[in-house]
This record gives C-alpha cells, structure tokens and sequence, in this order.
C-alpha cells in the first residue's frame, strides 16, 4: 500500500490501458475483407490507435513509478495549496445527474434552474432568496430566448401549455 | 497583388448584420475572456451551438470577434490578478502585474491594448498576404502529401508543446480514440459504438469541446477553489504618455515579427513567441534595471506576439484546414458543422466567406481598440463576479450547449463522461490540445491515407513518392528524435535522464 501512495497517476495508466484494450479489441472484430477501391479497410485505424495507447499506459506507468508525475494544471481561481475539495466536486455531480434525468420528465427550465441552484450551493453559496430566483430568471429566460431567438425548442416538459 | 477579394470581404463584413454579430462576438469575447477560468477556446465552445442557426458568414464572423476579444480580455485579467489563466498571457503578466501594482496599471493596460491593434492588424495583413500563396501550394499537394502534413501536426502538438512529451502523447491517444467513434464514413462499419444508435453518426464534436473545456475546468476548479478572493488592483481609464509610447513601439513591432511565423507553424503556439519577445526586450531595453519591477517593454512586446500568433495560426487553419491551437480547432469544427469542407479548396469554394471572415478580423480589431481603451474599468468589474455564479453558471451554459445540438439527453451523458475525463487530465497534467487536435484530425488523416492508397491500388510506397512528404518525414524524425540527439550530445553521459520533462 505504501508504494501505491502519492501514485495516484497509476490510475491514469491504468485507464488509457482499458481504452487501449477496448479499442483493440473492437477493431480485430472488424472484417478483414478489403476491396480494391479501399485497400487499407477499416482495421489498422483502430489497431494503430490501440497500440499507441497501449504503449503509452506502460511508458507512464514506468514514469510514475520511478518518480515522475504529471504537473497539475493551475489558473485565476485554483489554489493547489489545499487538498482536493471533493465535497463540491460530489455535490456537482450530484447537480449534474439530475439534471439529465430531469430534462425530459420535467422539462427544461425546471432542471435548468435545479442544475444552477444546485452548482451555487455545492459551491458555497447560501442566499436563500437570491440564488433560486437568479436560478430560474436564467432558466426561464434561456428557455424564451431559445425559443424566439434561435427557433430551437427546448423541452417544455411538465410546464407544456403554461409556458 | 490582387486586393479585389478582400474588398469583396470587406462589403460583406460590412453589412450592418455582419457588423452588428462582430460587435457582439468582440463584446462577448471580451467579457468572458476577462472572466478567470474561461479561455477563448471555452468561450467560441460554449457559442457553437447557439450560431447553427446563423448563416455560417455570420457565425465565423462572430467567432472572429470572440476570438480576438477573448485575447485582449485575458491580458486584462493577468495584468490585474498576476494569475494568468491562458498559457500565452502567463509572460504579460509578469511584467504587466508588476507594473499595476506600482500604480501604472493605466499604462500596462493601454500598451497591452494598443499593442494588441497593431500586431492583430500587422498579423492580419501578413494572412492576407500570406493565405492566398500557401493555398495555391496546396492545392497542388496529393493525398500523401496530405497524410505527412497531419501526422506532422499531431505529433508535433503532442511532442512540442506542454512539458511532457509522453502525457502529450497520452492525450492525443485518447481524442484518436475519440475520433474513431462512428459508423467508418468508407466501409459503413460500426466502430467502438458498442451497439448504441446515438454513437453511430460519431461523437459531435461540439459535446467533446464543451465537456473537456467547460466542465472538466468548472470541475477542476470547484475542486480548488480560492477561499480567498483573489486581490484585484483598481484601474481608471488606460492612458499612455509620450515615455511610455516611445518605449512601447518597437516591442510591439518585434514581438509581431516572432509572434506570426510560430502561429503559422504546428504547435507554434503563442507561449514560445512571447517568452522570446520578453527575453529579447530585456535584453535590448535601455531601463533593463526596471525588469522584475514592472517594464512597459516586458508587457507590449509578448502581448503583441500573443496576438500575432493568433493571426498566424488562421493561416493553415484556411489555406489547409490545419487547426495549430484549441480555439482553430474548434472554429474548424464549426465550418465543418455547416456543411464546409475544410481545406486547400476553401478560396476558391467559399471566397464570400474566408474574405468576409479575414475583413472582420480587420474590423473586430478597431472595435476592440475603441470598446477597451473606455471601458476597461467596466471589464475589471466582471473580476468581482461571485465564484459560485460563475462557475454554476459555466456549468448551465456547458450542458445548455451540448443538449441544444441534438436534443437528446444521452448527449449530457457523454458531456459527463468526457467532463471527468477532463477533469483527470487536468489533476494528472495532460496536455488537453493534442486531444481536441487528434478528435479532429484523427478521422481526417484516416481519410487520407486510405485515398492515397486507394489511388496507388495498395502499393505503400505511394506514402514517399512525392518530395514534399519526403521532407515532412525528415522534420518528424528530427522533431521525434530530439530529446535523443540531446541526450547523446550532451557531455557526461553519465547521468541518464529518463524523465521526460
């Protein structure tokens, strides 16, 4: 267990092996047969790709172990002084599912305004009053200006006929 | 040389449409260019899915402006916060940082700005003069000259730029993955679609854009937040006095002299361009002493590379269909939403469109010159934006964009799927160009190759029949064999390094 710690980046190998494995795999299931308007086929692309990625997770994998590690991205609003926070991270997500598994049953400004309500308050913010309203003025003014602007129909949902 | 098409252009960006969707693309780009955490590349993302109902003149003509303004906010941002969220304004705000915070924060803004006008109008020009005379090049290029160009481009995005050459390539296997997802456009076969319908037509590029840039970065960051409100220095209306401009000039000129030729280049990028021009003033200014004090000199010359090197990369992105940075990438993917193809045949098929779109740059860049000299106060104040609204808002707006394309919720899967990953390349340091670079080109280079062997009735050696390919071949060995030739010429073998950093 030790020598797995602070080698969280194994997992990065680990998954571009996956993919490397799945994209192999999905290409020799391909038919061989190969015409002579098309010589190539439809096989080496994937067999080629998954190769790559093969090579690649074992070369990172060597990397990571004899010390290596990936430099992490930083920006205007990232402090990488504090451990990861992944109680907001969760509580996006969280947002996030809803939102998909809403927004065909109750259309889209509700879970529009849910998913905007719901990332202010993983994120910290706690204004009972004015983040729900900034939530659905959001919504609803989206779901208008898609709807007269742009001529896309966003999902009305269980607001069908009151909007 | 024959001005006649641009003029075209320039009645055509002229139309007070046109004009009105550059002023909101240079607004926009601006405004979401200032605000930390989104980059222009997010920014044109985000707005893809809003201008599929737009003429496709217009929605170039609106992405022009994006992109510019998303240049000329980001240096607003690094100069005020000192955290620069761009890779290329990182150099700026060395010097523009220092400079605000001994209260010359009018004057960073002002040579940052008029720097900016005059190296995106300097670079523009150099496209127009330039694009027409690569096309005629390529049009002449066959199917392997084709294959080497692109696996040029990939390769060298991968291996040059960020600071593993593996993790690039890491990154670029995973959009080549990406890529192959689909029924093959020759055979009909199914590819990694694991028997989804919705995975058959491929995945839109629009959904993996959007999750990569926006929700993987809301994400990373909602995962670091500052508790603390970064500081933001106070800023009135930039002004420049006569000092000022007499040492800002020549920057300017010699920082577009870098900045053009490595945007052209792939993987040029703008980081190398402005690291150059910053070592080159300090070394030829006459007030070195006021480097790492806060140097006009330090601030003009690398944001007028910045914007020199966005001027560049149009030209492959136009005369190829080569995108060398994030935000081609995703302009391409646009054109190709429209039904374009992408290409060496783009002047001849759509001069409307590519003279439009070149005049508006000329345009875009007078609008931003005379929308941020006034209003840069106003733009400081997006600053303040509270951190919740925004990155919850980032988040609204990602999954708005990807749902609008298709309507259809697996859509937001995918956006989800794609956003972690993104979010892990982010945490583990994975470069994420090479990955956008190989979704795009990654089905195009396939393409290619089984043309070019197509034509030459499966005979391999077709790949190196033609000079040109030949000399590509060479670069991409150099380019590969780099670290090794180092290595090797390096005095004390002793020491091997393996890391690659």
């Amino acid at each position: 267990m030790t020598f797995l710690r602070g080698r969280a980046e194994l997992g990065v190998a680990a998954f571009l092996a996956l993919v490397g494995v799945v994209v192999l795999v999905d290409g020799l299931g391909l038919p061989t047969v190969s015409a002579a308007a098309d010589p190539v086929g439809t096989r080496p692309m994937p067999l080629v790709v998954g190769t790559m990625l093969l090579v690649c997770a074992v070369f990172l994998a060597v990397d990571v172990v004899r010390g290596g590690r990936g430099e992490v991205e930083g920006g205007e609003d990232v402090d990488l002084d504090h451990p990861s926070d992944w109680r907001t991270v969760g509580l996006l997500l969280v947002a996030f599912v809803a939102n998909i598994v809403l927004i065909d049953r109750l259309g889209f400004v509700i879970s529009g305004a849910i998913l905007f309500w719901g990332s202010c308050f993983a994120l910290g913010s706690r204004h009972l009053v004015r983040d729900p309203l900034i939530s659905v003025a959001l919504s609803l003014g989206t779901f208008y200006g898609f709807y007269s602007g742009l001529g896309i129909h966003l999902p009305a949902g269980v607001l069908q006929g009151v909007l | 040389m024959d001005l006649g098409p641009l003029m075209e252009g320039f009645a055509t960006a002229a139309t007070p449409m046109n004009l009105l969707y550059a002023t909101i693309g240079v607004i926009l780009g601006t405004a979401v260019g200032v605000l930390p955490g989104i980059g222009p590349a997010m920014t044109v993302a985000l707005l893809l899915p809003v201008t599929y109902s737009l003429p496709p003149t217009s929605a170039l003509i609106m992405f022009a402006g994006v992109y510019y303004g998303g240049m000329y906010g980001g240096s607003t941002t690094s100069i005020l916060l000192n955290t620069p969220g761009e890779s290329s304004s990182v150099v700026t705000a060395i010097e523009g940082n220092l400079m605000a915070k001994r209260g010359r924060a009018a004057q960073a803004l002002a040579t940052a700005a008029i720097g900016s006008f005059v190296a995106g109008t300097i670079g523009t020009a150099l496209l127009v003069a330039c694009a027409p005379i690569v096309t005629k090049f390529a049009v002449s290029m066959g199917a392997p000259d084709y294959f080497a160009v692109m696996l040029l481009a990939l390769l060298a995005v991968s291996a040059v730029l960020g600071s593993s050459r593996l993790r690039g390539f890491c990154s670029l296997g995973l959009g080549l993955a990406i890529g192959l997802i689909g029924l093959d456009r020759v055979s009909g076969q199914p590819r990694l679609t694991f028997g989804q319908a919705e995975l058959a037509d491929g995945i839109d590029i629009v959904v993996v854009a959007v999750a990569i840039f926006a929700l993987g970065e809301a994400l990373w960051v909602a995962a670091h937040l500052r508790r603390k409100a970064a500081q933001i220095i106070p800023v009135g209306q930039p002004w420049m006095g006569r000092e000022d401009w007499k040492r800002s000039w020549k920057p300017w000129l010699r920082g577009t002299a870098y900045g053009f030729p490595f945007g052209a280049l792939p993987a040029g990028g703008a980081e190398i361009p402005t690291f150059l021009s910053y070592i080159t003033e300090k070394r030829l200014s006459k007030h070195r002493d006021e480097f790492g004090k806060g140097a006009i000199e330090g601030v003009a010359g690398p944001e007028a590379a910045n914007n020199a090197s966005a001027a560049g990369t149009l030209v492959p992105m136009l005369s190829l269909g080569l995108p060398t940075n994030a935000t081609a990438a995703i302009m391409l993917a646009a054109l190709t939403g429209f039904g374009i193809q992408p290409g060496p045949l783009l002047f001849q098929k759509e001069p409307q469109l590519v003279w439009g779109l070149i005049a508006s740059l000329f345009i875009g860049n007078a609008l931003l010159l005379l929308l941020n000299l006034p209003l840069a106060p106003a733009w400081a104040k997006l600053l303040q934006i509270p951190r919740p609204y925004l990155y919850a808002g980032i988040l609204f707006f990602a999954s708005l964009g990807a749902y609008a394309v298709n309507l259809q919720s697996f859509d937001l899967v995918l956006l989800l799927v794609f956003g972690l990953v993104g979010f892990m390349m982010r945490r583990f340091g994975l470069p994420i160009l090479p990955l956008i670079i190989g979704v795009i080109i990654g089905p195009r280079i396939e393409r290619q190759l089984r043309t070019a062997l197509s034509v030459a009735g499966g005979d391999v050696s077709t790949l190196w029949s033609e000079p040109l390919a030949v000399g590509i071949y060479v670069i991409i060995a150099v380019l590969l064999l780099w670290p090794l030739l180092v290595r090797l010429l390096r005095r004390n073998p002793r020491r091997p390094r393996f890391k690659d950093a």
